[in-house]
C-alpha cells in the first residue's frame, strides 16, 4: 500500500530520494481525508523550501490544507499537471500526482522521517482513536 | 472518552447517527450536533440533488410551537414577515428580530391553524431562539420547544416528487411551494412540506423520531431507480450557496440588518409594529452600512468564509461564504461590501493567504432551477 522506498511525515507527506533530489507528495491517507481535491497551489521552480514549513496548499470543496516540506532545499521541478487536473491527487497520490522535486541541502533531515511500516502503524493508530 | 465533559457541551446526535456511520459517512460537529458531512463525496452528492434526488437528515433543526389566541399577535410582533397572510397549511420564510433590525435567526413559520403555528429554526440557535421568544412574550402566547418531538428529513431534487409519490397517499401535485399538509409517508404520520434549502423542488417531512430509521431506509429504497443518494451537510452548504440562500452566522448575525442582507423582501414594514421595524425604516431612509453581493472568482483561486475583500487598495469588506460550486463549476461566494461598491460586473480583490486575487460581482442567485 505505502511504497517502501518512500519516507513519511506525521503530516502525511511522502518523500522519495533519488541521489540528492527528493520528490515530495501527499499520501493516500491524506487524499482520502481531504475528499475531492479541486485546487492545488504550489510555489515556483527555483524557490526555496524549509523543513517543516508550508510550501503550498491542497484544497477540497470544503477545506484548505497546507502541505509541509519534509526537507530543506531548492525546488527543481513543480508538477504542472495538477493545475488542470487537481483530481489526480485523489487517483494517483503516490506517483503521477507528485507535487515538487527538491535539491536537498541537508540529507540528515531525512533521519527523523517514518518508514512505510511505521507510517502504516501511525495511521492505523490515528484511525482507531 | 472525556467523562468530565458537562452534558451541554457533548455534541448531540440525531436518531440516525448509527445509520449514517454504517453508511460510511464522515461525521463532524456542527452547531452542537454530530452530523454527516459527506457520504460518497460532496461533489457527487451535490450533483445528485441537481440532477436526480438527495436525502438529507436535518433532524438537528429546531421546532418551536406557538399556540393559543395570542399566537398570531405574538408572531407579528417578533418577526419581520406578515404572518397574517398565511392560510392554514401555508408557510413563509421569515426572521426572529432584534430591535436593531437584525435577525436572532432566520426561520420558516408554518400555520397549522388559526391558533396553531410552528417555527422551524436553525439547529445552532434553537435554545437562543426559544429564550428570546419567551423573554418577549408579554402578550401571553403558548410557547413550547418541540424539537425533541420531531425528526426531519429533506428529499430534494427534480425526482423528489416522483420518488415521494410512491410512498405517500398525499396529492403532491396539489402542494405548492411553501405549503404543507399532514400526511402519511412510508406509513408514518407527519407533516409534509414543499420547502427546502437547495434551490431544487423538494419536500421536508417532520415526524416522530422513533420512525427515523424506517422512513430513511424506505425513502432510499423508493428512490433506487431514480438514483437517490444520501446527502450530508457539506453538499447542503454548496447547494444553498449556489441558490444564493443565507446561512445564519455567515450572511446573517446580530450586527447585520435584513436590508443589508438582501432580505428586504421578507420585511413587511407596513404590516404594523414589530421589533426592529423602526431601525429598518430608518435604514431604508438613510441607507445601509454595507451590502451583500454575490461574486465569482475572475482568476484562479478559491475564496473562503472570512477572507478579506480589498477595494482600491484598502480592506473594505469580508467574504461571508465562499466555496467551489460543484454544479456551476466555478468558485463563488457572498460578501459584504460598502454600498457604493455594490454593482454587478464590478470587480474587487480577495485576500487569499499572501495573494490578492480578482473576483467579479454577479447577479444573484448564482443558480436558478430550470422551469
Amino acid at each position: 500500500m505505502y511504497p517502501e522506498e518512500f519516507q513519511y511525515t506525521k503530516d502525511h507527506e511522502w518523500i522519495r530520494l533519488d541521489g540528492d533530489t527528493g520528490t515530495i507528495g501527499i499520501t493516500d491517507h491524506a487524499q482520502k481525508e481531504l475528499g475531492d481535491i479541486v485546487y492545488v497551489e504550489l510555489p515556483n521552480s527555483g524557490e526555496e523550501v524549509i523543513a517543516a514549513e508550508t510550501f503550498g496548499t491542497v484544497e477540497s470543496v470544503k477545506a484548505v490544507s497546507e502541505v509541509f516540506s519534509p526537507v530543506t532545499g531548492k525546488i527543481t521541478a513543480v508538477n504542472s499537471k495538477l493545475q488542470e487536473h487537481p483530481e489526480l491527487l485523489n487517483s494517483d497520490p503516490h506517483a503521477g500526482a507528485w507535487l515538487i522535486r527538491v535539491l536537498i541541502s541537508d540529507p540528515k533531515e531525512l533521519e527523523g522521517l517514518m518508514s512505510s511500516e511505521e507510517y502504516e502503524a501511525y495511521i492505523q493508530e490515528a484511525e482507531s482513536s | 472518552m472525556d467523562l468530565a465533559m458537562p452534558a451541554e457541551s457533548r455534541p448531540k446526535r440525531t436518531a440516525l447517527y448509527s445509520t449514517h456511520q454504517a453508511a460510511g459517512a464522515r461525521m463532524m460537529e456542527f452547531g452542537g450536533w454530530e452530523m454527516p458531512i459527506e457520504y460518497a463525496g460532496i461533489t457527487q452528492e451535490h450533483l445528485a440533488v441537481r440532477q436526480r434526488a438527495g436525502l438529507f437528515d436535518v433532524s438537528h433543526m429546531g421546532e418551536i410551537a406557538v399556540r393559543g389566541p395570542r399566537a398570531l399577535a405574538f408572531l407579528q410582533s417578533i418577526t419581520c414577515n406578515d404572518v397574517s397572510r398565511l392560510s392554514d397549511h401555508q408557510a413563509q420564510y421569515s426572521a426572529l428580530m432584534y430591535p436593531q433590525g437584525s435577525a436572532v435567526d432566520d426561520c420558516v413559520i408554518h400555520r397549522m391553524g388559526e391558533n396553531d403555528y410552528f417555527i422551524c429554526v436553525n439547529a445552532a440557535n434553537t435554545r437562543k431562539d426559544f429564550d428570546w421568544l419567551a423573554d418577549h412574550n408579554s402578550v401571553g402566547a403558548e410557547l413550547e420547544n418541540v424539537s425533541s418531538q420531531y425528526s426531519q428529513l429533506a428529499l430534494q431534487g427534480p425526482k423528489a416528487a416522483a420518488i415521494l409519490g410512491k410512498v405517500t397517499g398525499a396529492d403532491l401535485a396539489s402542494i405548492r411551494t411553501y405549503w404543507f399538509t399532514p400526511a402519511q409517508c412510508c406509513g408514518v404520520v407527519g407533516i409534509l412540506a414543499r420547502t427546502g434549502y437547495t434551490g431544487e423542488d423538494g419536500f421536508e417531512f417532520y415526524f416522530s423520531p422513533e420512525h427515523s430509521e424506517g422512513v430513511w431506509n424506505a425513502l432510499l429504497d423508493a428512490g433506487k431507480d431514480e438514483g437517490v443518494q444520501p446527502v450530508g451537510l457539506g453538499a447542503r452548504n454548496t447547494l444553498r450557496l449556489e441558490a444564493g440562500y443565507a446561512l445564519y452566522g455567515h450572511e446573517l448575525d446580530e450586527n447585520t440588518t435584513l436590508l443589508e442582507a438582501n432580505l428586504g423582501w421578507i420585511c413587511k414594514l407596513d404590516k404594523g409594529e414589530f421589533l426592529g421595524r423602526g431601525a429598518l425604516l430608518k435604514q431604508r431612509e438613510q441607507g445601509v452600512g454595507k451590502k451583500l453581493v454575490g461574486f465569482e472568482m475572475a482568476e484562479a483561486g478559491i475564496a473562503r468564509d472570512g477572507y478579506a475583500v480589498w477595494i482600491e487598495g484598502e480592506k473594505a469588506g469580508q467574504v461571508t461564504s465562499g466555496s467551489p460550486a460543484p454544479f456551476l463549476k466555478k468558485n463563488i461566494g457572498l460578501a459584504y461590501v460598502p454600498p457604493a461598491a455594490a454593482q454587478p460586473g464590478h470587480e474587487f480583490m480577495i485576500e487569499i493567504r499572501q495573494r490578492k486575487v480578482r473576483a467579479r460581482q454577479v447577479i444573484l442567485p448564482f443558480y436558478r432551477r430550470p422551469k
